[in-house]
């Protein structure tokens, strides 16, 4: 609860129309696409400048109030429920694209301008800005920044750490500082820019952001690629990588993600084979010709059984909207649907699909898997009910077993998806303790009252929890 | 509010909110860029189709109370519909919507001169046609003794809000009683039949906006349909059933169901995108009527909005000629969102000869009519409509074309707010069509 003191000092430098505690308010932003995660804040504050943002983190640090940063609330890992009550920061007012530098290649934007209209805007100008979760829709650049989010182009392109050159962060004590810049160049001192690149909210508040842009690429095609056997699909990710060709995208789907997805996406799809790769490179004509040949060559060799080339770009858009809508179309079958993002490195991503099908029938789990298999990151998606409660502890430890079986294949417990409150119990398998705590030290630093978005990426007890609702 | 009354609402929320379906939300917001009144109110969650969802489940879950404010974010919401296509989960959204406005508006004390004004509509107007030809003929009385000159002009209209202030001098002048009392029940093609149809007349289309509703017969004639107009149908309910009030909605179809069973036709055709998407849902409003679901689903699955079958008619590849002039589309949202019938529509106004069509950007985001949104919420429901009247101005067009009279009224709406009456012109679908096609036989 906050008093009445406070609420008239928030409301003082926010202007009351961006100030809301109802408990409906309260209610809409105690979640996000996280399931079983839900905590009530106390109240919503919508500063509408950097200003007011420092203002607001100084009067919560004075008081001593959690400060929840949120975007679009579309993270999968409870990075933004208040789990300790307090504020929820919104960014509504500081959704600005400040400028696109045509000669430096740079944009620079405040964090509430979404994704895509990021993405459109540059492209407009003929430049490219990779990293396209499949949120883009709807998520935020500030929420992309502080997830490190990747996306369908990460193979080749990276993540959105590979794109961030320079920040502006207010900190937990209220201070405003900027990190790198338009430079090419920097070792002025420690990389605070990829410190905070990731950082889930919990070290301060990005106000701004400047972004690296590349030249377009010329020209792009789309491989369909078709299996009746997993591994053999599998294999051929592995294969294609060993063979140095570094496709834009290499998407991995089995049988029961490809059922929904045309299921909702009506396109076409073929539900009968048991596994299929979307496969996408980009760059001049000449060497995507050749790539694209040199990779249905390798798909032939592994077994797949149907290779087709998308003939427009619509095709090949409706492949891609198909893919990114996996993840809530396999949310139809079952009320619960579970979501994690364990990594290998790409050499062990046939392992690791099998690994996984091995765990769902051990625990008697249905568990779906899509994925970025290029960068060795898969979805593993468990379709269960949360009413269910014996169901739900095999879930858990299925879980449990594939983040270990990750790690032991030299992988992590989050690939993309973020540690928050959900995967905080776990961070220990790829940290050790000792990794935990120097972590712990540099929060310390930044946030000695813990004040940036508490409960998420230190666990307060080493208790496992996947899915029980706090 | 008082605690009884919301004590009495957050039990029936337990008892009759689908609650698997409220399960089936997982949180993703694919639907957040869709959403009109998301947009509008400055991205606030409580005015997304995720929060409104969510707020319907922490009611059931005993999270909160079904107060003001929870009732307020279900108020604001058009139901346009326009969340369901982009949610990949499939969650039906509708109906949720409809079950819980049902529910609240059910336990409401009538205090509200909204529900006065509700009640006067839904019970005692639209269910009855005879009342609705004679109101509309006191509109047309009104309209055309002087009385409508008086009122302008003694600033008794200044006194209501904006949107009910422009409705006023955009509602088309009404047909006499007469006509309206006189209607045909069974006509023949022009040439040969191809098909046999029934017309599904709608109260609002068989009053006020009658001279759509003949030409949408003539269209059909000359596309080769016989046409039967059984005389006992009645409202479609959309209406009633939108603002929840259910009971009326169920009798209602019960009506339709039977008015159309003995027809025998091969479609039964609507030229109100609002009215036929509520027609093709009887099933799911009758399923827990004894006997009712087959028949009703029966009756569903022979709806088809006028512009699918002059699609399969190949009406399209007849003459069709207008003056040079730049035409737009604006969607109906019910039309696209749950009769997924958006193609056809601009397939036939590409056809006409003279005419441009340009897409107007985001041509099928709502324009705020819904139903009486915009009567009871007339600032949103403003808002979103000048939202609208940019993209029309940007397409340049002279005529926006719309499939559905409350859309034909907001966008009439508008053009008169925006002083436009003189450049642009809002028109229904089958008036242009009809217009094209006598042009070109005219030549
Ligand atoms: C269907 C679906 C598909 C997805 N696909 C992908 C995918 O392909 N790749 C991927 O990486 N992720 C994916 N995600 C996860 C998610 O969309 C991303 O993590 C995204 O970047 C979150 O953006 P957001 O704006 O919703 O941020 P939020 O969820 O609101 O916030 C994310 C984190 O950022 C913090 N934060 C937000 N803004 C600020 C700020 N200005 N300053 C400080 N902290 C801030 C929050 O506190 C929180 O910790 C997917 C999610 C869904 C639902
Ligand atoms: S798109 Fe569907 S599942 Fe996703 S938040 Fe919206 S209603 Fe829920
Ligand atoms: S029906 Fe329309 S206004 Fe209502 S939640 Fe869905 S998109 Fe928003």
């Amino acid at each position: 609860m906050l008093t009445k003191e406070i609420k008239q000092q928030l409301t003082a430098i926010v202007g009351p129309e961006n100030f809301a505690d109802s408990k409906a308010s309260q209610l809409v932003y105690s979640f996000d696409a996280t399931p079983q995660f839900q905590a009530m804040p106390d109240a919503i504050v919508s500063p509408r400048n950097k200003v007011e943002v420092a203002e607001v983190v100084k009067c919560c640090s004075q008081h001593r109030i959690p400060l929840v940063p949120r975007g679009s609330g579309t993270n999968l890992s409870a990075g933004t429920t208040p789990q300790q009550g307090g504020i929820v920061l919104l960014f509504k007012h500081l959704d600005q694209i400040v400028e696109i530098d045509e000669e430096n290649l740079t944009i620079t934007t405040q964090p509430g301008v979404n994704t895509l209209e990021l993405i459109e805007a540059v492209e407009a100008k003929g430049l490219f800005y990779p990293p396209d979760p499949s949120s883009m829709k709807i998520s935020q650049i500030g929420g992309n920044i502080n997830e490190n989010s990747g996306g369908l182009r990460g193979l080749k392109y990276g993540v959105t750490r590979d794109y961030v050159m320079g920040l502006e962060i207010v900190l937990p004590n209220g201070e405003i500082i900027r990190t790198g810049g338009k430079l090419a160049k920097d070792v002025a001192g420690y990389d605070l820019t990829r410190l905070f690149v990731g950082s889930e909210g919990t070290l301060g508040i990005i106000t701004e952001a400047t972004l690296k842009l590349i030249p377009m690429p010329e020209t792009k095609k789309t491989v369909l690629a078709l299996y009746e056997d997993i591994d053999a699909a599998a294999r051929t990710v592995s294969k294609i990588i060993a063979s140095r060709i570094i496709p834009t995208t290499l998407e991995f789907l089995d049988q029961p993600t490809i059922k929904v997805v045309e299921e909702f996406s009506n396109i076409g799809l073929p539900t009968h084979v048991k596994a299929m790769l979307l496969i996408e490179q980009d760059g001049s004509t000449q060497t995507v010709e050749k790539d694209i040949e040199d990779i249905s060559e390798i798909c032939r060799e592994n077994e797949a059984i149907e290779i087709s080339v998308a003939k427009t770009e619509a095709d090949a858009e409706a492949l891609r909207t198909a893919r990114r809508s996996a993840l809530s179309a396999l949310a139809r079958l079952k009320p619960t649907t579970i979501l994690e993002d364990a990594t290998v490195p790409r050499s062990e991503i046939a392992k690791m699909v099998k690994a996984i099908n091995q765990i769902a029938r051990k625990y008697d789990v249905e568990i779906c898997t899509f994925g970025h298999a290029g960068d060795g990151n898969l979805h593993p998606t468990c379709l269960t009910d949360a009413r269910n409660k014996p169901e739900m502890e095999r879930v858990e430890q299925a879980f449990e077993e594939i983040f270990q079986t990750a790690v032991d294949l030299g992988g992590t417990i989050t690939g993309e998806h973020g540690v928050g409150a959900m995967k905080a119990p776990y961070l220990h398998l790829k940290l050790g303790e000792a990794g935990i705590s120097a972590m712990q030290g540099v929060k310390q630093a930044f946030d000695p009252y813990n004040i940036m978005n508490p409960g998420k990426m230190f666990a307060k007890s080493s208790r496992k929890r996947v899915v029980v609702s706090p | 509010m008082k605690t009884a009354e919301k004590q009495r609402i957050q039990q029936q929320f337990q008892e009759k909110m689908d609650y698997d379906e409220l399960l089936n939300c997982m949180r993703c917001g694919f639907c957040l860029p869709s959403c009109p009144t998301y947009i509008e109110s400055g991205k606030d969650e409580a005015h997304s189709p995720r929060g409104r969802i969510a707020l319907m489940k922490a009611v059931v879950d005993g999270d909160i109370e079904p107060d003001e404010e929870v009732k307020r974010s279900l108020d604001m919401c058009l139901g346009c519909r326009a969340c369901e296509p982009v949610c990949p989960s499939g969650v039906n959204y509708g109906h949720l919507l409809e079950q819980a406005r049902d529910i609240i508006y059910q336990n409401q004390q009538p205090s509200l001169p909204v529900k006065a004004l509700r009640k006067a509509a839904f019970k005692g107007l639209f269910p009855h046609h005879n009342r609705m030809i004679a109101l509309t003929g006191m509109l047309g009385f009104y309209q055309r003794s002087g009385l409508q000159t008086i009122a302008r002009k003694s600033g008794v209209m200044k006194m209501l809000p904006e949107s009910m202030q422009l409705m006023e001098t955009v509602l088309p002048s009404v047909p006499t009683s007469k006509l309206m009392k006189n209607r045909p029940r069974h006509l023949q093609p022009a040439a040969t039949t191809k098909k046999k149809v029934a017309f599904f007349s709608g109260c609002l289309m068989d009053t006020v906006f009658l001279p759509t509703n003949d030409a949408t017969a003539k269209l059909l004639q000359y596309a080769g349909c016989e046409i039967v107009i059984p005389e006992t149908q009645a409202c479609c309910g959309a209406l009633h059933g939108h603002s929840g009030e259910k009971q009326q909605a169920k009798a209602l179809a019960k009506r339709n169901i039977e008015a159309f069973e003995d027809t025998e036709v091969d479609y039964i055709i609507t030229n109100a995108g609002g009215c036929g998407a509520f027609l093709v849902d009887y099933g799911h409003l009758l399923k827990d009527e004894e006997g009712w679901q087959t028949r009703a689903e029966k009756f569903a699955s022979k709806i088809k909005d006028i512009s699918s079958v002059l699609i399969e008619l190949e009406f399209h590849k007849q003459n069709l000629v207008l003056e040079n002039e730049v035409i737009t589309y604006q969607d109906s949202c019910h039309l696209k969102n749950v009769q997924k019938t958006f193609m056809e529509p601009r397939q036939l106004l590409e056809s006409i000869e003279g005419a441009a069509y340009v897409e107007m950007k985001d041509a099928g985001r709502c324009c705020g009519s819904a139903g009486i949104y915009n009567l009871v919420e007339s600032e949103m429901s403003m808002q979103i409509l000048d939202y609208k009247m940019k993209q029309t101005k940007a397409a340049n067009a002279k005529t926006v074309v719309t499939a559905n009279p409350g859309c034909l009224l907001q966008m009439k709406l508008g053009i008169e707010k925006e002083g436009l009456t003189k450049q642009i012109r809002a028109v229904h679908i089958v008036d242009l069509l009809l217009e094209a096609y006598e042009n070109s036989n005219k030549q």
